[in-house]
């Protein structure tokens, strides 16, 4: 079975030792998940397995046979210029290099859908309850494994907080 | 890397007959084994893939909790009656790695995840007995500040770095093992062995052993009034400096039942036994829960870099069960 990655179906790679991460840089020409750390500490491969933020840096393209992959390519929808995330990240300058960038919002798309499904947290004061909304205290701990080189920390923070609360309103 | 063979398991039945043969390993999600692999701290002749194998968290008719190996960690963190009737092992959870690694990361290689002591990391670069046996450690007299300060040996000083299992640990979790010589099931708390002479022998998993599932005995009291507490060096996405799971039930003032263990002090999660049996029937106050605490630590030996860790983990003891007694204190 092929991996299917921002809809389209692409080949396994006859070497099990290639990364998923790899596999979409290196052989696919999908440029847009950065390779950081390529050790789980950065978050800048983090992409979207059925739906679920992961690390392509420590998944093995194999292990993704037959599951859907979703890249920062693949975010916009027919016609759609930007994700509005992506264009909440410009406007409040949600990043300086760019380099997290990409896994920034891959990360925070699959954030936003764990919030309104009420999993918890590590900050989250009530277990059985669940999270109290987008606060700024629960985005920065669920966005703790993306880091940013640059320090754009705030803005990042900012945008996604706007962004959900518009949803929410 | 060298390279290996890859073959994903469709069953248990399927995971044993793969699993047997030398240098053939087990994969969950690969957050650990991938990035061993890649570094060449490991190395090996054939993966099998044992994260799709289903994957279920059921309550059994006693009561008691069983947890297949493949579930997440997400997963486990979220579900409704781990975070109502076990609340600690959600907060244990919850407090490790990130959400993108609590993702992919399975309860069997959350069991089995390595040290992450720096030196048994550095294939290159570094003496360790636990990496090459026979070859030193250069830990000791390095920087240990993440080493253990109980059941430590004079070849090796590694932590066990897990958070899921010092929960596991102090709910009296019991893990479920097939191999080739049949089932067995037993308590998680003998499952990790301290190093001794034998620091590359971590567990009692044999050859082509696979861990199962685990089971987590009907809730009480002291497993629902219960927290985990981690000091690290940064406030998320860091490994412990120590970490204390505490549960408690007092009755007219005084313990009833109590549930303590410790991360980051030992190269298994430690339940602290002489401190649970030094409060049991003993008036629920921090004084008590400092002395149990200082009990426990007495044979604790510091190195260069983790005293501190002595007087942080009684302080937190004394913490976490200061704030489970309320206004019962
Ligand atoms: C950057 C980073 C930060 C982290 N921070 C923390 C932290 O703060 N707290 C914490 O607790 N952990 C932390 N971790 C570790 C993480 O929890 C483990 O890597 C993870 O739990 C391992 O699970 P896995 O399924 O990915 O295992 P794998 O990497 O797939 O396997 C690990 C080991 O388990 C064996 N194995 C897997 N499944 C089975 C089975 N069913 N039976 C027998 N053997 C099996 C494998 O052969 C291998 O030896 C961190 C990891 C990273 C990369
Ligand atoms: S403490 Fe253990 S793991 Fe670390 S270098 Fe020494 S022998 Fe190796
Ligand atoms: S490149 Fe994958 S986490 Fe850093
Ligand atoms: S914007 Fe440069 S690393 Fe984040």
């Amino acid at each position: 079975m092929p991996i299917s990655i921002n809809g389209a179906d692409y080949p396994l790679p006859d070497d099990p030792r290639v990364s998923l991460l790899d596999l979409l840089r290196e052989r696919e020409g999908l440029t847009g998940t950065k390779l950081g750390c390529n050790q789980g500490a950065c978050g800048a491969c983090t992409v979207l397995l059925d739906g679920e933020r992961v690390l392509s840096c420590l998944t093995l393209a194999v292990q993704a046979e037959g599951r859907e992959v979703v890249t920062i390519e693949g975010l916009t929808g027919d016609g759609e210029e930007l994700h509005p995330l992506q264009q909440a990240f410009i406007d409040h300058d949600g990043f300086q290099c760019g380099y997290c960038t990409p896994g920034q919002i891959c990360s925070a798309i699959a954030m936003a859908q764990e919030l309104r499904r009420g999993d918890p947290s590590h900050v989250t004061a009530d277990l059985a309850s669940g999270p109290n909304g987008p606060t700024r205290e629960e985005i920065r701990e669920r966005m703790s494994g993306n880091l940013c080189r640059c320090g754009a920390h705030n803005g990042i923070v900012e945008a996604i907080e706007v962004l959900l609360a518009g949803e929410a309103a | 890397m060298t390279p290996f063979a890859y073959r994903s398991a469709a069953n248990c039945a399927e995971a044993l007959s793969l699993g047997t043969g030398g240098d053939v390993r087990f994969l969950g999600g690969g957050t650990n084994l991938v990035d061993l692999l890649r570094q060449n701290v490991e190395s090996a002749a054939q993966l099998v893939d044992v994260s799709r194998l289903s994957g279920s968290i059921d309550e059994t008719d006693n009561g008691s909790l069983l947890i297949g190996a493949s579930v997440t960690n997400s997963a486990l963190a979220a579900h409704p009656l781990v975070r109502s009737r076990y609340p600690m092992l959600s907060r244990a959870l919850l407090a490790g790695a990130s959400a993108q690694i609590r993702n992919m990361a399975t309860v069997g290689g959350n069991v089995m995840q390595r040290t992450r002591c720096v030196y048994f990391y550095d294939a290159d670069g570094a003496r360790c007995n636990k990496r090459q046996p026979g070859s030193g450690c250069d830990a000791i007299g390095g920087f240990n500040r993440y080493h253990a300060i109980l059941g430590a040996s004079q070849d090796c000083i590694a932590t066990h770095p897990s958070d899921m299992c010092v929960a596991l640990v102090a709910l009296d979790a019991l893990v479920h093992l097939d191999g080739p010589d049949g089932q067995r099931t037993m308590p998680l708390a003998g499952f990790h062995q301290l190093p001794g002479t034998h620091p590359e022998i971590e567990t009692v998993l044999q050859p082509g052993e696979l861990i199962t599932a685990i089971e987590l005995p009907p809730a009480t009291t002291a497993t629902t009034n219960s927290e985990y507490r981690k000091v690290r060096d940064r406030s998320s996405y860091a490994f412990a400096l120590i970490a204390v799971a505490g549960g408690l039930e007092v009755v007219d003032g005084k313990v009833a039942d109590v549930r303590i263990a410790l991360g980051g002090v030992a190269a298994k999660p430690w339940r602290a036994e002489r401190a649970e049996a030094a409060l049991r029937g003993s008036p629920a106050t921090r004084a008590n829960f400092m002395a149990a605490a200082a009990e426990e630590l007495a044979p604790a030996q510091p190195l260069d870099g983790n005293a501190f860790k002595i007087g942080l983990v009684q302080r937190t003891i004394a913490a976490v069960l200061t704030s489970l007694a309320g206004d019962q204190a």
